[in-house]
């Protein structure tokens, strides 16, 4: 599933250098660039992408990326999970999504959970999700600073994990993409 | 003081508003609309409301749109502050759930520069984060981060927190050193209230207070407590308490509440809130240790 392949590639970052060309802190580091096999899906990936109303800008990449498409296709890091649902959508597959960072950036690959007796609590980088262990219902959502945090947060408490949405569904940042993988780990221990 | 709280409600159809803010059997009355209180800016509100009270001093007004990610209500309030606001006529401005950009926070950023005097500015959720990003975090006069936001604040190079390098849950013994990093790379607020199993009020100077008790390991699930915690120091501060007695006060009221709500990790934020007046009332009449 190409969901899983976008969590795949976070999960492989690597860096490339700073074309210095932004403002005093945002850098590079808020930005990020998705890789093509071929131009024309470059094309259609920025067409999707701005049809959506997401502020995207097509470059050159790096000598170090050189190995497919000669463009990119650059974007806040924010709309990350946006991003991933609309390509997911059109079926358009990145062969990477990279953070333009000069350093190593590495998502959350660690989960944390707390058992407290009836329920279960998985945060997974700043997002946490608890279910109800006797009845698996979502009785709380915690964490975050994104808008769609409280607005994913409502549409999933009260919820079974079978009832309600995946949170990538539903989100749009990588607060909501962070609690897609909380409720992935959760689902996944859930499961027997 | 007239105070100002910035945010979003998780609505697609709630307008740009801006006025006064009254609780109203367990919701927000926000001029004709009614908002239920479960989590984020409306839980913040409502802790607020009820804290002014308290302390009998004027609730605070709000700037709000609906936002349920997408980033055009936040849109909305970036371009309303930069147009048309008047940033002198407020004395503490605290934001909220807004979509971090970086652009529109360095266009509001410039208005306010534009001003002779400033607001005390207090920023928590996405705003912090942007706030961060811009790097203008040392302009704040609080940020309000839990241990993990923290871990943010402190990576020069981390673009929100779910890319943090060296994020490692659970590390709250580290706060210490993520905050004499933050200071160190200019990526902190003047003053600091880090959310954790112990709340810890910071400075450039290091850590001024630890605040641990009461303990109520139920409230880490409970979606809006941080929020709830924002609210009463943001009241506080505007009943004229300085800034880190307001964060200690606020952390210590904040884990009384939960105290006397006794809650499972199921309950809601609104099943907190009704103890907040007795749990601030019972904090303030504490002999500063």
């Amino acid at each position: 599933m190409f969901w899983q392949k976008v969590i795949g590639m976070a999960r492989s970052f690597v860096g490339l250098d700073k074309p210095g060309d932004r403002g005093p802190q945002e850098g590079l580091s808020s930005r990020a660039i998705l890789v093509f096999h071929h131009t024309s899906e470059v094309i259609r990936a920025e067409e999707l992408l701005k049809s959506a109303n997401i502020p995207v800008m097509v470059k050159g990449p790096p000598p170090e990326l050189r190995t497919g498409c000669d463009l990119v296709i650059e974007f806040a890091l924010t709309s990350q999970l946006e991003v991933a649902r609309l390509l997911d959508d059109a079926r358009l597959q990145p062969l990477q999504v990279l953070p333009l960072q000069n350093l190593l950036l590495e998502p959350v690959s660690l989960y944390h959970v707390k058992d407290f007796g009836d329920f279960l609590m998985v945060r997974a980088a700043n997002m946490k999700i608890t279910v109800d262990k006797r009845d698996r219902r979502i009785v709380n959502v915690s964490g975050g600073g994104c808008p769609d945090v409280p607005y994913l947060a409502e549409s999933l408490v009260g919820k079974t994990l079978e009832e309600a949405p995946p949170p990538r569904t539903l989100g749009h940042t990588l607060c909501g993409y962070a609690l897609q993988l909380a409720y992935e780990e959760l689902v996944r221990r859930c499961a027997g | 003081m007239r105070w100002l709280i910035v945010g979003t409600v998780p609505r697609d159809d709630f307008p740009l508003y801006e006025g006064p803010c009254r609780p109203a059997s367990g919701r927000l009355q926000l001029g004709v609309h009614s908002v239920a209180v479960k989590r984020g800016t409306p839980a913040l509100l409502a802790a607020a409301c009820s804290a002014a009270e308290t302390l009998g001093v004027a609730p605070p007004e709000v700037l709000l749109a609906g936002d349920i990610g997408r980033g055009q209500g936040s849109a909305r309030i970036y371009e309303h502050l930069t147009r048309s606001f008047e940033f002198s006529s407020v004395d503490l401005m605290v934001f909220h759930y807004l979509q971090p950009d970086v652009d529109w926070h360095n266009r509001v950023y410039m208005a306010m520069e534009e001003k002779e005097t400033w607001p005390l500015l207090i920023a928590d959720a996405g705003f912090m984060y942007v706030a961060k990003m811009s790097g203008f975090a040392e302009s704040y006069d609080l940020f309000t981060p839990d241990v993990g936001e923290m871990a943010f604040l402190a990576d020069e190079e981390a673009p929100h927190p779910f890319y943090t390098r060296g994020f490692i849950l659970q590390e709250e013994e580290r706060a210490p050193e993520l905050i004499a990093r933050a200071y160190a790379h200019g990526n902190a607020a003047r003053n600091l209230l880090v959310k954790g199993s112990c709340d810890l009020v910071a400075s450039r100077d290091g850590i001024l207070e630890r605040i641990c008790d009461p303990v109520v390991e139920a409230m880490e699930p409970i979606g809006g407590t941080g929020d709830t915690l924002t609210g009463l120091v943001s009241a506080l501060v505007a009943a004229g308490h300085s800034i880190v007695r307001s964060c200690a006060l606020a952390a210590r009221a904040n884990r009384l509440m939960g105290a006397l709500a006794d809650p499972t990790p199921a309950f809601s934020v609104a099943d907190l809130l009704p103890s907040l007046p007795q749990a601030l009332t019972r904090a303030l009449s504490e002999k500063k240790p």
